[in-house]
């Protein structure tokens, strides 16, 4: 049982123009077995809270605190981050030239289990992860992200939740770009996950329909860097109805 | 054809060829002031294959077939003793690489050497040039490719961090011959090659690859010459280099020319270059001279940049530590050339070289 507490979150990006305040006191407890689902308009900060979670270098953490199972996240580095349970699933995954899919699969395997897992059963796995999310077995032999669509980059990252097993994944806009069939696919990859490992996912999205096939313990409006409102799965269909339009502007 | 060792070519350091190299650090291979010892430390490795002969040829007999303004591959035409000549016989295709080895060095004197390698007609084979260990050497080879030759020429500059190592590297493709090099640098203290192509054939293609990783002190210079001078002839240029640590100096010069007679003419060059400490500086001049607008394509591109952040988050992010994660994204940029040396003893040997040179940053 994982428990990732975040407590008045603030967080800035440095640009020419001096600090930007994008994160303003963010609250959230999020649990092994839950879903909870971040809904809010473009801009709103819904990435940057994923980003800073993670630890990318681009984003300045500059008051609260991110606790996970007691341990503070915010003094670790990304891979200590990673080590300690935490998965980012990226809306725009990057590319890395030169480096083969299953390099890279096997490499954190490698780091996060403290030991190479054994080829012949690590071969396997990877197999059927594949299988699972319909992908060609020839992808493994790709360059990571490279040249991959929108729907590869996304089975990929979700072929990645499934063979690492993190305690709490943070999905940013997994469902962007995806089609109908694409994302059903994806969606059932999140939920063989949670079923495995009782994963906690905190899933960031824009639109409801991710929400048809993941279903969220919680909602969670996000609006000019904080949440501004919290229910059910019932708020989901209120945001569907009414949009965001309550929630932005003055 | 014998050229004259007069002082004219003795480069000053103001030559356009020349501004980027210490002439200090040549050890006198460019004015003559060297001392040079006979030493033959080319050798042939394994047995020789049907088809192939090595041997060493008295140089008169051996004239130069091709000309050059720069003074240290001048200097090698006039004062060797003999050239040593590898001849592939025409339709032969070699099923294994013919191995030279250059090793018994020493950086006592300096050594001179004239290479030539003849690709018969409608032949297939690959060469590879290894140099290590130490040594002062002044080298030219050139290599012939007669009609419908194919040619993969790799060269391997893994020399000991005191090493001086200048070389030309001359082929000359006759119609629809291809010739493929890999030219890998990552030891010397001062290593200055010059990849040089020269179409005398229609159908001809060249493409030329190369990897450089220069760390502390290090100066890696390659100067490309591509000289377009028959229809349809294609020509490719890609290489990458990584510097890291005070004083390394890497230079890229990219020449292509194109003359009148040329049509047809498809060329791309391309160097990328990867920093990854401060004090490190990397030159990069792609250069393309266009004589006639009848082509199929002329482009060049040069990049000259830092750890990207978000490839060593995206890794990290995945629990992969710093370190590891920087040696992926090295052997990755570098992956893309050396998988084009179909050895993978010499692969993985070059991989972990590179790693090791990595293992120098931040020292």
């Amino acid at each position: 049982m994982s428990t990732l507490e975040i407590r008045g979150l603030e967080v800035s990006v440095i640009t020419d123009k001096g600090a930007i305040e994008i994160l303003k006191g963010v609250d959230l407890t999020i649990r092994s077995g839950e879903t909870h689902a971040i809904m809010g308009p473009n801009g709103s900060g819904k990435s940057t809270l994923a980003y800073s979670i993670a630890g990318h270098p681009k984003y300045t953490v500059t008051g609260g605190s991110v606790i996970l199972d007691g341990a503070d996240v915010l003094a670790m580095k990304v891979d200590e981050r990673a080590k300690a349970g935490l998965f980012l699933a990226m809306q725009y995954p990057v590319e890395v030239p030169g480096v083969s899919v299953s390099n890279f699969l096997r490499t954190a395997a490698t780091a996060l289990r403290g030991e190479a897992p054994k080829l012949r059963t690590w071969v396997g796995e990877v197999k059927a992860a594949m299988n699972a999310l319909n992908m060609d077995p020839g992808f493994s032999e790709r360059n990571v992200n490279e040249g991959f669509s929108g729907g590869e980059k996304k089975r990929h990252e979700i072929m990645q939740l499934e063979l690492l097993r993190p305690k709490i994944a943070i999905l940013d806009e997994t469902d962007s770009g995806l089609d109908v069939d694409a994302l059903r696919i994806v969606s059932e990859g999140v939920n063989r996950a949670k079923a495995a490992n009782d994963l906690g996912v905190l899933l960031i999205t824009h639109y409801t329909r991710i929400l048809r096939y993941i279903k969220p313990d919680f909602v969670h409006v996000f609006a000019n860097g904080h949440i501004v409102e919290e229910g059910g799965p019932e708020l989901a269909d209120k945001l569907e109805e009414k949009g965001y339009a309550e929630y932005v502007g003055s | 054809m014998s050229v004259l060792a007069t002082n004219y070519l003795t480069p000053t350091g103001r030559e356009e060829a020349w501004r980027f190299t210490p002439l200090n650090r040549l050890a006198g291979l460019h004015d003559g002031t060297s001392t040079t010892v006979e030493r033959k430390s080319l050798a042939l490795k394994g047995d020789l294959q049907p088809g192939v002969r090595a041997s060493r040829i008295s140089r008169e007999l051996v004239p130069s077939v091709s000309e050059s303004s720069d003074a240290i591959v001048a200097r090698v035409h006039s004062e060797v003793e003999d050239v040593f000549v590898l001849d592939i016989a025409d339709d032969t295709h070699l099923a294994d690489a013919v191995h030279l080895f250059r090793s018994a060095g020493g950086s006592d004197g300096a050594e001179l050497s004239q290479v030539r390698i003849n690709v018969g007609a409608n032949s297939t084979a690959s060469v590879v040039v290894e140099n290590s260990g130490s040594a002062i050497l002044g080298e030219d080879i050139e290599i012939v490719l007669a009609p419908g030759a194919h040619l993969t020429f790799i060269t391997l500059q893994e020399w000991a961090n005191d090493s001086i190592h200048t070389a030309r590297h001359h082929a000359i493709l006759d119609r629809d011959s291809t010739f493929k090099s890999v030219t890998i640098t990552v030891g010397g203290s001062l290593v200055r090659l010059l990849p040089t192509v020269e179409f005398t054939g229609p159908g001809s293609f060249a493409d030329l690859s190369g990897v450089y990783f220069a760390t502390a002190g290090q100066h890696l210079e390659h100067r490309i010459h591509i000289d377009h001078g028959v229809p349809k002839a294609k020509s490719r240029v890609n290489y990458k280099g990584a510097l890291s640590g005070e004083g390394a100096h890497t230079v890229w010069i990219g020449d292509v020319f194109i003359r009148a007679a040329a049509e047809g003419t498809d060329t791309y060059e391309l160097n990328r270059n990867l920093l990854l400490s401060d004090g490190a500086r990397a030159d990069s001049v792609p250069n393309l001279e266009i004589e006639t607008g009848e082509i199929v394509g002329a482009g060049h591109a040069s990049t000259t940049g830092r750890f990207d952040d978000e490839q060593l988050f995206y890794l990290m992010s995945r629990g992969i530590p710093v370190d590891e994660a920087r040696r992926l994204v090295v052997r990755g940029f570098f992956a893309e050339i050396i998988s084009h040396i179909e050895d993978e003893e010499i692969q993985e040997r070059l991989m972990v070289r590179i790693d090791s040179e990595l293992e120098k940053v931040g020292q």
